[in-house]
């Protein structure tokens, strides 16, 4: 278990994540940090027993004589920021865009675990999806088809084992070729019935101007249509984001103004 | 992170929720993302003789009436038995090893002309505290530790929250509770951070002011040693058995006080609707042994004793001071204890005691023997592993059944320690709910021991 | 066979039902949604704790536990 304070969250405006950036999410109990163990090995500073500040777990590997930073974002079943864990998640994969954006999933349970790559899936496209747990699957007799799987989704999917070490080599080798160009996901996104992509259509070019891809205008069409921020909010956001960028200081402040966020208590 | 506490409108959902204007709009995107993941799967994933009997067999097993229960405190007990048992070897070999050095150490600063309070300072005081916490600490954390990592990852963990819900319920809190309450066990500090899970501010700060009742890994020395001691010294032959009951029972006593605190608060100081309760159940896994040694004993066993080393050293040398430096004829450390004494018999304590868990506040390890050095007047403290001596010099200043069962009450429901009060405050964002925490435990466990004492001196007089 | 609508604290052990309506409001509801409490979801009453409350239910893949309060106030269709 980890835990995570709001005034931990200056970690998000650190600039410096070393580049190239991977970051983990995916919901609890899928194994994500044994993933993120078998990834990185001793190479991190753990997200060590709580009780003094907690910050996200970072890690680094090599591949192919690149060197990859890895962050193991807090597990979450959702990116709607209903809770602090989710903000984190969310914010993070807004603001720090990581090149790769690995999404563990639950091969018992990949219809729930799909609700979080999908959503994930709004926000960026350099996912990879990593159906994580095959052995247990297949002990319950679930099988999961990683081909269908990906042309389904439209980004490339690894089977893995992560505890018996099993696909591990193919993940660092999608990780690398996503990180590279080589493979090029284009996420099949949600269609949310014509009345939605109707107004999403409608407000895309909009905010395209108004952020000139600050934030993704998609994500940022769709939260605005559900209420979680009015325009004014995000651009307050992004603006707050722009000049903690600039101070390269502290983000305290940005996370404390958070204009509209509702989610949080 | 200043939160409203008072302000749960939107975790019951029943009044003014912003996000209740677009709902059908959140609705319909959730639907439509969902209606997709349930597409796709029907696609990508084939059932072969779909089965998850097994999981059912064991929640069936481990939730049932009868035998949930029992095997949960059956848990406990073996636990508890595992840690003792386990402990009691390495402890006195540590002991022995560590206060071997000792000698060394004081030839050495003689050999070099130190004066003799430097040796004081150094040896007695600060090595001896020092050795005396980690022969005592690391064994049982060693043990301990694995032993609870393991059913971590193991799922068990929610189960006991699935449990234990319906109580918490009862006491108008959240059975997520119950898993800050496990953690509490491993260090009481990490417990309120644990209590994050709980989404509703009011039902984590109860978790939070209440955490304490559950006895941490530096509370665990205490109470076993003065369980074998004391009550073990009872039977001879069923000494282990009955120190590890008698911890037990403390354990199941501090969740009972929780339970009623929890209630005490929630009718109080901390009304409010109750928050939904959704508790996953994740399925059982078969945990992975290396990774549970590496975890629970890199980033647990020795963050704690790390933590109890840094404060034991400095500790030790400043009681050592207070102990031999004179005010009137008397050291500071007897001045101050007598000065406490009479709050201390009141409660079936005495006034070393109640100094020693003050003087304990940076960390519940060092209690014991900051108590021992204020007995032995010369500041030279007793080897841990060396029973016999123990008894007699805790005897020799008065010590009853009485007194040893209060202090372990006491241990268990007194103050949090500096780490855990400064950690409350950070959780939750102000000075006021540790002192309130530091308030609340303080009272409940004068209240508790002094109807021990009083009951115990009733029957007494009954008797004699 | 009769369709009828009943409160998923009525669902019988074994039994199992379809998701139809979440009267849960704010964030509660989020996080049904979240988990996947969506109309038309197949839902099974598992396991009740030894208290007979809260209750384990099977719900895609997964098994949630709520307590009574939050499942009366989720409706369900069975046949």
């Amino acid at each position: 278990m980890k835990f995570y304070k709001v005034r931990d969250m200056d970690f998000l405006m650190d600039d410096n994540f070393p580049r190239p950036l991977v970051a983990l999410a995916g919901n609890p109990n899928t194994g994500k940090s044994t993933i993120f163990n078998a990834l990185t090995g001793l190479k991190q500073h753990t997200g060590n027993w709580p009780g003094k500040t907690v910050s996200l777990a970072r890690g680094t590997f090599y591949h192919r004589n690149v060197k990859f930073c890895v962050v193991d974002l807090p597990g979450t079943y959702s990116l709607l920021a209903n809770s602090l864990e989710e903000q984190v998640a969310r914010n993070f994969i807004l603001f720090n865009r990581p090149d790769v954006m690995l999404v563990i999933t639950d091969a018992t349970c990949l219809e729930r675990n799909l609700n979080l790559a999908l959503q994930i899936m709004e926000i960026t496209d350099r996912i990879i999806v990593c159906v994580n747990l095959i052995d247990e699957a297949a002990k319950k007799g679930i099988y999961v088809d990683g081909d269908v799987l990906s042309k389904e989704l439209g980004v490339p999917v690894v089977a893995t084992a992560a505890r018996r070490g099993i696909g591990l080599f193919e993940l660092k080798e999608m990780i690398f070729k996503v990180y590279s160009g080589k493979v090029k996901p284009s996420p099949r996104k949600v269609n949310y019935g014509e009345e939605l992509e109707k107004a999403i259509g409608e407000l895309v070019p909009r905010l395209e101007n108004t952020f000139s891809g600050r934030i993704n205008p998609r994500w940022a069409a769709l939260s605005i249509i559900s209420g979680d921020y009015s325009i004014e909010d995000l651009e307050e956001l992004v603006k707050i984001r722009d000049e903690s960028r600039e101070e390269s200081a502290y983000g305290y402040s940005f996370f404390s103004q958070l204009p509209g966020n509702r989610g949080l208590k | 992170m200043d939160i409203h506490f008072f302000h749960s409108s939107r975790e019951t959902g029943d009044s003014n929720d912003i996000s209740h204007e677009s709902t059908d709009v959140k609705d319909l995107i959730v639907e439509k993302i969902y209606e997709k993941a349930e597409s796709i799967t029907r696609k990508a994933v084939r059932y072969d003789r779909f089965r998850e009997d097994l999981d059912k067999k064991i929640d069936l097993l481990l939730t049932s009436r009868v035998t949930g229960i029992l095997f949960m405190l059956l848990l406990l007990g073996v636990i508890f038995w595992l840690t003792l048992i386990g402990a009691n070897y390495p402890s006195q070999l540590l002991a022995k090893v560590l206060f071997g050095i000792q000698g060394f150490l004081e030839s050495f600063l003689m050999s070099i002309g130190a004066p003799e309070w430097v040796n004081g300072f150094l040896v007695t005081g600060m090595y001896r505290t020092l050795a005396w916490v980690v022969s005592v600490m690391l064994p049982p954390m060693a043990i301990f530790f694995p032993l609870f990592t393991f059913l971590e990852d193991l799922g068990y963990l929610p189960r006991v929250a699935f449990n234990l819900d319906y109580f918490f319920k009862r006491a108008g809190a959240h059975g997520k509770q119950a898993l800050t309450m496990s953690m509490g066990f491993g260090c009481n500090a990490a417990g309120v951070v644990s209590c994050r899970i709980i989404n509703s501010p009011r039902e984590r700060m109860i978790a939070i002011l209440t955490n304490n009742f559950v006895p941490c890994n530096g509370r665990f020395p205490t109470l076993i040693l003065l369980a074998s001691l004391f009550i073990g010294g009872l039977a001879p032959n069923l000494g282990w058995l009955l120190a590890s009951l008698t911890v037990s029972g403390l354990v199941v006593f501090g969740i009972l006080i929780t339970l009623l605190v929890s209630k005490l608060l929630s009718s109080t100081l901390l009304k409010g609707l109750p928050s939904s309760f959704i508790l996953e159940l994740p399925p059982y896994r078969p945990p992975h042994i290396g990774s549970i040694i590496i975890r629970s004993i890199y980033e647990r066993t020795l963050f704690v004793l790390g933590r109890a080393v840094a404060v034991a050293a400095p500790a030790g040398g400043i009681i050592w001071l207070l102990a031999h430096i004179k005010f009137e004829n008397q050291s500071l450390l007897a001045q101050a204890a007598a000065f406490l004494d009479p709050l201390g018999r009141l409660m079936g304590l005495d006034g070393y005691i109640l100094m020693a868990f003050i003087a304990g506040l940076p960390a519940n390890e060092i209690v014991l023997p900051i108590l021992l050095m204020g007995y032995l007047a010369q500041g030279t403290m007793i080897s841990p592993d060396d029973f016999t001596s123990l008894k007699e010099l805790l005897v020799n200043h008065g010590w009853t059944t009485l007194t040893a069962i209060n202090t372990m009450l006491f241990s268990l429901l007194h103050f949090p320690c500096a780490t855990t009060l400064w950690t409350i405050r950070s959780e939750t964002g102000g000075a006021r709910w540790a002192v309130c925490a530091a308030a609340l435990t303080t009272a409940v466990a004068l209240l508790v021991c002094f109807i021990t004492a009083s009951l115990y001196r009733l029957v007494m007089w009954v008797i004699f | 066979m009769e369709k009828h609508v009943i409160t998923l604290d009525r669902l019988p052990i074994g039994k199992t039902g379809r998701v139809a309506a979440i009267l849960h409001k704010g964030l509660s509801r989020r996080r049904f949604l979240d988990l996947g409490f969506v109309p038309g979801t197949l839902i099974t009453t598992y396991f009740t704790s030894f208290t007979g409350d809260p209750t384990a239910y099977r719900i895609r893949g997964t098994t949630i536990a709520l307590r009574k309060e939050d499942s009366s106030k989720i409706l369900v269709i069975t046949e």
